[in-house]
């Protein structure tokens, strides 16, 4: 090959090459070119080569000319008495074959153009291959898929060693279509359990792109009218499994369940619980058999068990589903760290949901009261804008827990009765206490929170403050919201006049603090 | 009777009514003649107009009103003469009868005068002026009056008066004895008249003959004296001569009173006030202010008293302020010495208002000052020194002023002598940038002293504008200071104060300024928050700035412009920020102390503080296997930096010393060894117990202190109190801890405040105008207006024919009566006839009688 004349040269020569393969069965050789063009170490060439491959194969999948059916050794039929339009097939096929298994390779090439070219081919192929099977139907109108090329995919995808996430999501586009999606699901399963066969110890990178491919794979909510196939069939039919979506979601939940089967990192624990409530437990076909991993995320503790919180409700509130200490549970959540976490706006959207019921005991309610009003005294305050009324409205909703700010013949006590270490809320004592901790919040520097702690001084008017509104503040929304107040005319200053940095030799700061 | 008043208003001809007013006038009717209309039931608001009356009177008056009209008409109805009365006034009400008299004597006066005929010339016309014929002053021209001859012609002749006056009764009389002097000469009226006129002009001319008499003795007199005067003396002619020298060179004493007395008096002052009298002013001064803080601290009327908006009256003026005092400076000696210069300090450290009558004054002396001496930066010196002098007490550390000065003063001169006296002011940061870098700290400030004093805004208009920019330029230069390293911490000490003038004089752009820096510092935090997801502790300028504001505003304000979003940003340092070395330790400990000092006077709680210091508390506690408290977001339990602040090497504990922190570790600290680096970790550690002790004392009120407290008592009891650590920390740990003791928790059951029972929702009534029952009401203005005219109407086309039918019931009466009469005579008349008749025939009868017997 003229190797010297650049990559254009290369290209011009694959693209002769390419034409006279097409042109007659004589120049078939040529093909033996073009493969090696794939081997090249130059992704340019590769790119080329690639493309000449999707043409050339392209071409003859269209024509007809690869083999169909059950392709025999390449030995036997060459030196077998067939006809030599027979041995071309056969011959061209094996080809074939060769070029998808470099392609599949092509996949983890560290050039991304090279990777996404060659899956743009391989899922040309799987079109093509679709719409003219390589194996003959087994009866009239059976579903025929191209599996074994989609495996190669998918195991191409699904790496071990490299972050495909950027790879993954140009199948995403490919995932719109409901036989890719079916496909993909069933390979996923295929080669997630092919993975974890062998090996004890699978690398988190493999977990990492299986997450990817599954949470990118979405089932539609309802059923659509007319399957949207990516391989093109002469005449669909509604008995295939692929069209049905309660198909769809037998697969989608075996994928699920075969993935969190397995111990995953606590990493991707979060991510799974984080998307669970929303795009994996509407489409399963048996949620409940969530259950199990859910309780067990739950009893975990800390950040997981918040948002494990998410998809046990819809189990309990949905399918029916009996746990016994979810309360218990979910007093033993509240720590100081709640208000500091990333999931606090989900967190407590979940607890407001879960305390909204007006049957639960007045007991729990003020215990829940009272523990997030103790650990108020730690909460930055765009954290207390949120809980301020969230407490408050607790006992909107409770009348029996007005005791906790109205208490009008009480006897002066000694100690809080209130027992912060004790968890069963049942036994806490909350009930007998008041929440002094709002009255000393009363004093918070920052006047917004000073005001919504303020609210307790009066009888609790009866409609309830939305903190939706609230859930989602940041400290930053807090600052602007200051600095974009109407300044009054007349900027109050300071009267006693500054006499250095470190004020005057009483001021704290000229105790403490020295300027050399 | 209205009705029936009206009705003969129709009809009436005037001076009917004389008869009626007669009858109204009367005060006490007969009481046989009262007739009362009794009313059955009492009802509350009906008005009763005819209640009582009087029929038999109100009858009479009719009859009588008719008799005197209708009955005439009727008895006139067939003649065609009328008897018109002509006289002027005669039936006008208006007029009294005096004037009606005056009226018609003028206009007879008047008629008297017209012209017979306009062709007729000759007719005299006398023209008059003053009453005097025009003729007869023509001719008395030069007629000079005299005392006499006023007196004389005020007053008039009684005989001219009576003729006048007397309302003609005079001439009347007179004419009645002129009748009896010449018998049968009947005289008319006019020739009365002209006789009157004729007489008092001849005495008018006798008069005047007898003027000139006198006139012209007078004169003759005068004549006469003047030839006698030169002969009687010679001294009075000269003293005239020497009166008529004087009068223009009046005497200079004269002058001078004068002068005094148009010169401007000396107007009351008011008394120089006593050091006390001073003290106590400023003392309220200082109390208003502090009710004022206190208001804003509470935040309870913030809403109201800044947005009342003042009643203004739509003609106001706006020219009714009050200076709130005299701002013009009394002069007053103190020591044999002038006493400018202490007022001026005084009031620069009182209030914008005073540093700006300073820096009215100064640069006019300066001016003049320096243009000549080198002495002339004396008021410069002093206000530098009086400044230091302010300061030393305060600062021990720092090196006396007073001696700074004195020695290097004649350096110091030769440097201000380079400096020039004006600056432009900066117009961008760099421009200040240039000004101030490569200068001592004396010049610096020097400069920017001199930057405001040339630029005061009473100077020039545009200088308000380029001050409030030297501010924000200032505050950037502070910052470039602060970053530095090491930072320049010596310099910010001083600008600060001149950061707090510029600030008093331009309160909005200081705060803008201030809230555009945190702003920035907040910006930077948040984008490394989302870029890093951790923050890190910003540099020292971020805490200057932080400081500054402090000094700047007051910080126990419920809600401040800078103050509030100052606090959030420090909240943000003490929770976003995790502590990673040294360095940040130092630094949270200095936001905690701002935090500290913001808050010391309005006491209010700050959960970051105590959860910070909890956690450096944690970090300078050894091997905690389990945690009697949890630690929040910047700590971490465990980690790599969970033994920050550990010492275990015993010697450099005993080798170590307290001390205060120098602000400068937190731009950096490389240059440590272990040694000292142990020793800054112990400083830090005393720092922080020293801040925990702090808060317990601040929050000890709190109602849940117990709680809030609670880490902080258990980390100290369990894990800092009975280590090695030196004696002085060890004291602290103590004192610390028996702060938390003392407070007695007290808990006293929360009651809600009772709140007023809202009340129910009612409606106000609809209110109706209701004018009369019945089918009035209801409708509108114009349809009641309609319905009231036609109910008028009604009710008067009832009265008129009334009065109609009476009036015929009076004149078929009238009729009858007359028919009657008529008949009578003519019943007597043929009675008479008859009789008369039956005479004769009895004469006759008798006669022929007579004649038979015959």
């Amino acid at each position: 090959m003229e190797r010297d004349r650049g990559p254009g040269g290369a290209g011009r020569v694959l693209g002769r090459l390419l034409e006279a393969v097409l042109a007659s069965r004589g120049e078939a050789n040529a093909v033996f070119d073009i493969l090696a063009a794939l081997q090249s170490e130059d992704p340019e060439e590769i790119q080329e080569a690639v493309r000449i491959c999707s043409r050339l194969f392209g071409a003859l999948l269209e024509r007809g000319e690869l083999f169909v059916g059950r392709l025999p050794s390449e030995e036997a039929v060459m030196t077998g008495s067939q006809g030599a339009t027979h041995k071309y097939k056969v011959w061209m096929r094996h080809r074939y074959h060769s070029c998808c298994n470099r392609l599949g390779e092509l996949l983890a090439h560290p050039s991304f153009q090279v990777k996404e070219l060659a899956l743009g081919t391989l899922m040309k192929f799987v079109q093509l291959e679709g719409s003219h099977p390589l194996e003959k139907p087994k009866w009239e109108g059976n579903y025929l898929f191209p599996r074994e090329l989609f495996k190669l995919v998918m195991e191409g995808l699904l790496s071990l060693e490299e972050d495909r996430a950027l790879l993954l999501s140009q199948l995403q586009e490919y995932l719109e279509y409901d036989d890719i999606r079916y496909h993909t699901m069933q390979a996923a399963v295929g080669v997630m359990a092919r993975v974890t066969d062998g090996q004890a110890e699978v690398p988190l990178t493999f977990w990492n792109n299986a997450f990817t491919l599954l949470s990118a794979v979405s089932l539609p909510r309802q059923e659509g009218s007319t399957p949207s196939f990516y391989v093109k069939h002469t005449e669909p039919s509604d008995k295939w499994k692929v069209a049905h979506l309660k198909e769809h979601r037998k697969a989608f939940q075996l994928m699920w369940l075969s993935f969190l089967k397995h111990k995953l990192p606590v990493s991707l624990y979060k991510k799974v619980l984080v998307i669970m409530h929303d795009s994996i437990l509407p489409h399963l076909a048996q949620p409940t058999l969530m259950m199990d991993f859910l309780t067990s995320a739950y009893d975990i503790g800390g950040a997981i068990s918040l948002l494990a919180l998410n998809g046990l409700f819809i189990l309990i509130h949905k399918h029916n589903l009996e746990y016994p200490d979810f309360y218990r549970k979910l007093y033993s959540l509240l720590e100081p760290s709640v208000f500091h976490v990333k999931y606090r706006a989900r967190f407590f959207h979940l607890a407001d949901l879960f305390l909204s019921s007006s049957h639960l005991p007045a007991y729990l309610v003020a215990a829940f009261a009272k523990r997030l009003s103790r650990l108020a005294l730690t909460a930055p305050p765009e954290a207390l804008l949120m809980v301020l009324p969230f407490i408050c409205n607790l006992l909107r909703r409770h009348p029996a827990c007005r005791v906790l700010v109205h208490r009008p013949q009480g006897p002066e006590l000694d100690a809080d009765p209130y027992d912060p270490g004790e968890q069963d809320p049942a036994r806490s004592c909350a009930l007998d206490s008041s929440l002094w901790e709002l009255q000393a919040l009363q004093k918070h520097y920052h006047p917004e929170v000073s005001k919504a702690a303020s609210v307790i001084n009066q009888a609790l008017c009866v409609p309830e403050a939305s903190i939706a509104s609230l859930l989602e503040l940041t400290p930053y929304e807090v600052f602007e919201r200051d600095l974009k107040k109407k300044v009054p005319e007349q900027v109050p200053l300071e009267f006693i006049p500054a006499v250095g940095l470190l004020g005057r030799q009483e001021d704290l700061c000229a105790q403490y603090f020295s300027l050399s | 009777m209205g009705k029936a008043k009206s009705a003969g208003a129709r009809r009436k001809p005037p001076g009917a009514q004389a008869g009626a007013r007669g009858v109204k006038a009367k005060p006490n009717p007969n009481p046989f003649e009262v007739k009362v209309n009794r009313q059955k039931f009492q009802i509350l608001g009906r008005k009763t107009r005819h209640d009582v009356g009087l029929p038999g009177v109100s009858r009479a008056r009719a009859i009588k009103k008719r008799t005197q009209t209708l009955l005439k008409e009727y008895k006139e109805r067939d003649k065609s003469n009328v008897f018109r009365d002509k006289r002027f006034g005669e039936y006008n009400s208006s007029l009294t009868p005096e004037e009606k008299m005056t009226k018609r004597f003028a206009l007879e006066q008047q008629r008297h005068h017209e012209k017979k005929s306009i062709y007729n010339l000759n007719e005299d016309e006398e023209l008059t002026h003053y009453g005097q014929s025009l003729a007869d002053i023509e001719k008395l021209n030069d007629v000079v009056d005299s005392d006499s001859d006023t007196e004389e012609r005020g007053t008039l002749s009684a005989e001219l008066t009576a003729a006048h006056f007397g309302g003609g009764g005079g001439l009347l009389n007179k004419t009645a004895s002129q009748q009896s002097e010449e018998g049968d000469k009947a005289k008319s009226r006019k020739e009365l008249i002209e006789e009157l006129i004729a007489r008092s002009k001849q005495e008018k001319r006798e008069r005047q003959a007898q003027r000139e008499n006198a006139l012209e003795l007078t004169e003759k007199l005068d004549q006469d004296w003047k030839e006698i005067q030169t002969l009687l003396s010679h001294k009075t002619p000269k003293s005239e001569n020497k009166e008529k020298k004087e009068k223009p060179k009046p005497d200079p004493y004269d002058v001078m009173v004068r002068e005094l007395g148009f010169e401007m008096k000396a107007q009351p002052s008011n008394r120089m006030k006593t050091e006390e009298e001073l003290a106590r002013e400023e003392q309220e001064r200082l109390t208003k202010l502090e009710a004022e803080r206190l208001r804003r601290m509470f935040g309870k009327d913030e809403d109201e008293t800044m947005k009342k908006p003042k009643h203004v009256s739509a003609d106001d003026l706006s020219d009714g302020f009050i200076l709130d005092k005299d701002d013009r400076r009394l002069l007053s000696y103190k020591d044999g010495k002038m006493n400018i210069e202490e007022d001026v300090q005084e009031e620069g450290s009182r209030e914008a208002g005073g540093s700006e009558s300073e820096g009215e004054e100064d640069p006019s002396g300066e001016d003049t000052e320096q243009s000549d001496s080198p002495d002339g930066h004396s008021d410069l010196d002093s206000n530098a020194e009086s400044e230091e002098d302010g300061e030393s007490p305060e600062k021990g550390q720092l090196p006396a002023p007073r001696e700074r000065c004195s020695h290097g003063d004649q350096k110091a001169r030769v440097d201000r002598a380079e400096l020039p006296y004006t600056f432009a002011a900066p117009e961008s940061y760099e421009e200040l940038k240039s000004l101030l870098s490569g200068r001592s700290v004396k010049e610096q400030l020097l400069v920017v002293e001199r930057i405001q004093k040339c630029n005061h805004p009473s100077l020039a208009a545009g200088n308000k504008a380029k001050l409030e920019r030297l501010f924000g330029f200032l505050l950037e230069y502070v910052g470039d200071l602060a970053a530095r390293d090491p930072p320049d911490l010596r310099v910010i000490d001083k600008l600060v104060v001149q950061l707090y003038n510029l600030c008093q004089l331009f309160p909005e752009a200081a705060s803008d300024a201030m809230r555009f820096v945190f702003r920035d510092a907040m910006h930077e935090m948040e984008e490394m928050l989302e870029t890093k997801g951790r923050a890190a502790f910003p540099g020292l300028d971020v805490l200057i700035y932080l400081k500054i504001a402090g000094l700047l505003f007051p910080t126990s304000d419920f809600w401040h412009p800078v103050v509030t979003p100052a606090l959030v940003c420090m909240s943000q340092l003490l929770t976003k920020c995790p502590v990673l070395s040294l360095q940040d330790v130092v630094k949270g400990l200095f936001v905690c102390c701002l935090f500290l000092e913001y808050v010391s006077l309005s006491q209010r709680f700050v959960p970051e503080l105590i959860n910070f210091l909890l956690g450096i508390l944690h970090i300078a506690a050894p091997n905690k296997p389990a945690l009697g408290y949890t630690l929040v977001h910047p700590f971490r339990a465990l980690g790599k930096n969970s033994e920050l602040l550990l010492v275990s090497n015993r010697e450099d504990a005993a080798t170590w010393q307290r001390k205060s922190l120098p602000l400068h570790w937190a731009s950096g600290l490389k240059t440590l060894t272990t040694t000292e680096t142990n020793h800054a970790r112990l400083s830090c550690l005393a720092v922080c117990l020293a801040l925990v002790k702090r808060c317990m004392l601040l929050y000890g009120a709190l109602p849940a202190f117990q709680d809030i407290v609670q880490p902080l008592r258990a980390v100290l009891t369990e894990h800092l109190a009975h280590r090695g650590h030196p004696q002085d920390l060890q004291e602290l740990c103590q004192s610390a801890l028996a702060e938390a003791e003392n407070q007695k928790p007290h808990c006293r059951p929360l009651v809600c405040e009772k709140s007023r029972p809202v009340p129910l929702k009612l409606f106000t009534p609809r209110l109706v105008k209701v004018l009369e029952f019945g089918r009035k009401q209801g409708s509108t203005r114009e349809e009641q207006e309609r319905r009231r005219l036609i109910h008028k109407h009604r009710r008067e086309f009832k009265g008129a024919v009334r009065e109609i039918r009476k009036d015929n019931q009076f004149l078929a009466r009238m009729q009858l009566s007359e028919t009657m009469e008529r008949d009578a005579e003519r019943k007597r008349k043929v009675k008479q006839l008859l009789n008369s008749l039956a005479t004769q025939e009895g004469e006759w009868k008798a006669l022929k009688k007579k004649k038979f017997k015959k």
